[in-house]
């Protein structure tokens, strides 16, 4: 299984990013293997329509489950029409590792 | 929070100044956000200094490299925008009609197009005696005001998600600012005036914000200027089950008001007062 | 002679001095208003002959063929504006946020994308008088692409002796798109520091774009000194000073011209015109 968060910078150790179109890195881990990858978000520093973008993006990763602040509008009708899970973030002002392992742990709510 | 928006179809009817006057009068913690981003006038009134500002940059924008291009024409017969222009033997893109949609760096054979960002205007945050004030400039005569409004929305709730109210002062017209202006608000409330301009008007916003299910309530501003047509408005709230707020009338004091950069609920003047009984029955049902 | 009537600020009555000057200008020779306020047109109500003539404006939209679409989503990648998601089972599209570029149909390796049109608003035209027609352009509600809807509306109008377009408030890509090709641009401003502060704005794109402007100061209260200093300042002619009356402004909101019920405006609006094409032709 894959759960992406997007995140302020490429580390594990970097913060959770609330703005799921406008972070700069999505980080994807795969619980299978244990690998968590890094990528630019392409569409970070674009102006229109970057929720159904950032959501295509995720699509194209083969990502089940993202890690968010609330999504709303076409990002949202996008992610579930592409059967990904959306994980409603804790709090703001935790690390991507904090995220990944709270994910996994099944302590977060369904949004 | 609570997010209301004051817009009107119609401009001129006198959304600032209600909004200014809230803003003075309101007792509750707040942010004002002017989305009016074209022609911003709601700064006249509130007097902020300004703390941050930041560039917006808008979609990005096609450049043609006149040192790789061929002059094959193949761009200008696939923009749809009109945006690529042919000056003698040279081909340009004529910045303001370009959408970004870069099928142009798609098409050209040459490669010689590529897509730099534009910078598009300025937003601000600021401080107020009344809270603070978000607002932004955009660019004389550029494109994507829509996306500035909900640049600016997002930088208040950001930052000051945890007033009672949003206050905004909407934009004129019902088109692509406006619809980003109260997509996501609680509740518009639709300024309009006794004119049959200001009448038909707000009938195009008020079927407008029921596509967006905003839900919506009507004060007439300057109602005594044509009381017939006041009277024919408010049989139109009944008629479509709109909530009707209020009436606000003409009053000299209000330009004199703003003549001296003033929410007009610094004064005792009779559409001030209409407008703070307005707001005080309406501050008992939001809270 | 192609003027344009622009403000900056609303309700400063752009639509007031559009449709009087087409009006007065009408009685001496042909003239073309166009209201290219799309998102809330209102020079209709000055005028209450039918439309004559109706046609929609539409936008092409991209029409997917699922049994050609390999869900390759090399469109979605393409778009700019996030109009199409691509799941493994099939294509979200989202028409509110297509611009209509094209690109996606150009971009499909399985060529699967056709377009279709889809109407945003329409275009009516009405025979006021002999010498004089209405050209509106409507943007239907709920939708965005504005200066499409202009576009068509100025093609709609073509060109003739006077060709009057009534713009839409501020100071974006509306405004521009009926400004480019004009003669000559009518700031409508009042006395307020909103109304100044907007015709500045509003300023700053009629010397973009390159086309010389004379200002009206509507609704007077006579304390127009403010204006008159930044129209010096900035070397624009004043054409004109209307004054706040309660007469004018029942006469305008009930739907009627002040030059159709009165001679000395009818003549000052000629005058105004007349003012206009010397300014242009002088320059």
């Amino acid at each position: 299984m894959k759960i992406c968060i997007p995140a302020k910078g490429p580390d594990s150790g970097d913060l959770v990013d609330e703005r799921f179109g406008r972070a700069p890195y999505y980080l994807i881990h795969d619980t299978e293997t244990g690998e968590t990858r890094s990528y630019k978000n392409p569409a970070a520093e674009a102006m229109g329509g970057v929720g159904p973008r950032a959501a295509q993006f995720l699509l194209d990763h083969d990502v089940n489950i993202l890690v968010a602040a609330r999504v709303g509008g076409n990002a949202l009708e996008a992610l579930k029409a592409g059967g990904i899970t959306i994980l409603l973030s804790e709090e703001t002002g935790g690390t991507v590792r904090e995220a990944i392992t709270a994910a996994s742990g099944g302590r977060l709510r369904e949004q | 929070m609570i997010r209301l928006a004051v817009v009107s179809g119609k401009g001129g009817t006198g959304k600032t100044v209600v909004t200014g006057a809230i803003a003075r009068i309101c007792t509750r913690s707040r942010v004002m956000v002017d989305c009016d981003v074209d022609a911003a006038n709601l700064e006249l009134l509130l007097k902020p200094r300004i703390l941050e500002r930041t560039d917006f940059r808008g979609m990005e924008v096609a450049s043609i490299d006149p040192a790789v291009c061929t002059a094959c024409g193949i761009c200008i017969g696939a923009c749809r925008f009109d945006a690529i222009r042919t000056h003698g033997a040279a081909y340009r893109v004529e910045t303001g009609r370009c959408e970004g949609c870069r099928v142009c760096r798609m098409v050209c054979p040459a490669g010689a197009v590529s897509m730099q960002p534009r910078m598009c205007g300025q937003i601000f945050y600021s401080e107020t005696a009344w809270g603070n004030l978000v607002h932004a400039r955009l660019a004389p005569g550029a494109a994507n005001s829509g996306l500035l409004v909900m640049e600016i929305k997002k930088l208040a709730l950001s930052r000051n998600g945890d007033c009672d109210l949003m206050l905004i002062d909407g934009p004129p017209g019902i088109g692509c600012p406006l619809i980003s202006t109260i997509t996501g608000t609680d509740h518009a409330l639709l300024v309009t005036e006794p004119s049959v301009s200001g009448f038909h008007d707000l009938e195009r916003v008020v079927r407008v914000s029921r596509t967006l299910r905003t839900p919506v309530s009507v004060v007439i501003n300057k109602h005594d200027l044509n009381p017939r047509i006041s009277g024919d408005i408010r049989k139109f709230c009944r008629r479509e089950d709109v909530a009707f707020r209020g009436e606000i009338p003409y009053d000299e004091a209000v330009m004199e008001a703003v003549r001296n950069g003033r929410p007009v609920t610094e004064y005792h003047v009779p559409a001030s007062e209409a407008i703070t009984t307005l707001w005080d029955d309406w501050s008992r049902e939001l809270w | 002679m192609k003027i344009t009537v622009a403000s900056g600020k609303g309700g400063t009555g752009k639509s007031m001095v559009a449709a009087n000057l087409a009006w007065s200008l009408s009685g001496s020779g042909q003239v073309t208003l166009v209201d290219c306020d799309v998102e809330e047109p209102n020079l209709h109500l000055f005028f209450r002959e039918d439309p004559s003539t109706g046609t929609v404006v539409t936008v092409d939209v991209p029409c997917i063929d699922t049994n050609r679409c390999t869900r390759c989503a090399e469109c979605a990648r393409f778009c700019a504006f996030g109009a199409l998601v691509v799941t493994r089972e099939r294509v979200l599209f989202f028409p509110e946020q297509c611009h209509s570029c094209g690109g996606c149909a150009i971009v499909c390796p399985a060529g699967a994308i056709t377009e279709t049109p889809r109407p945003i608003g329409r275009i009516t035209t009405r025979g006021i008088s002999p010498s004089l027609h209405l050209v509106t352009g409507t943007l239907s509600e709920g939708e965005v692409l504005a200066v499409k809807v202009i576009r068509e509306a100025k093609e709609a109008a073509g060109t003739g002796e006077w060709v009057i377009f009534d713009a839409s408030p501020g100071t974006s890509c509306p405004v521009v798109e009926t400004l480019e090709g004009s003669d000559f641009c009518i700031l409508v401003t009042e006395s307020t520091p909103f109304g100044l502060h907007d015709l500045a704005l509003a300023h700053d794109v009629t010397i973009q774009t390159g086309i010389p402007s004379g200002v009206v100061i509507n609704r007077s209260d006579g304390k127009d000194e403010a204006a008159h200093r930044f129209c010096e300042e900035h070397e624009i002619p004043v054409l004109a000073v209307i004054p706040f009356e309660r007469k004018i402004a029942e006469i305008q909101g009930s739907g009627d011209l002040i030059s159709r019920r009165n001679a000395a405006w009818y003549d000052r609006f000629q005058s105004i015109g007349r003012l206009c094409r010397s300014l242009v032709e002088g320059a």
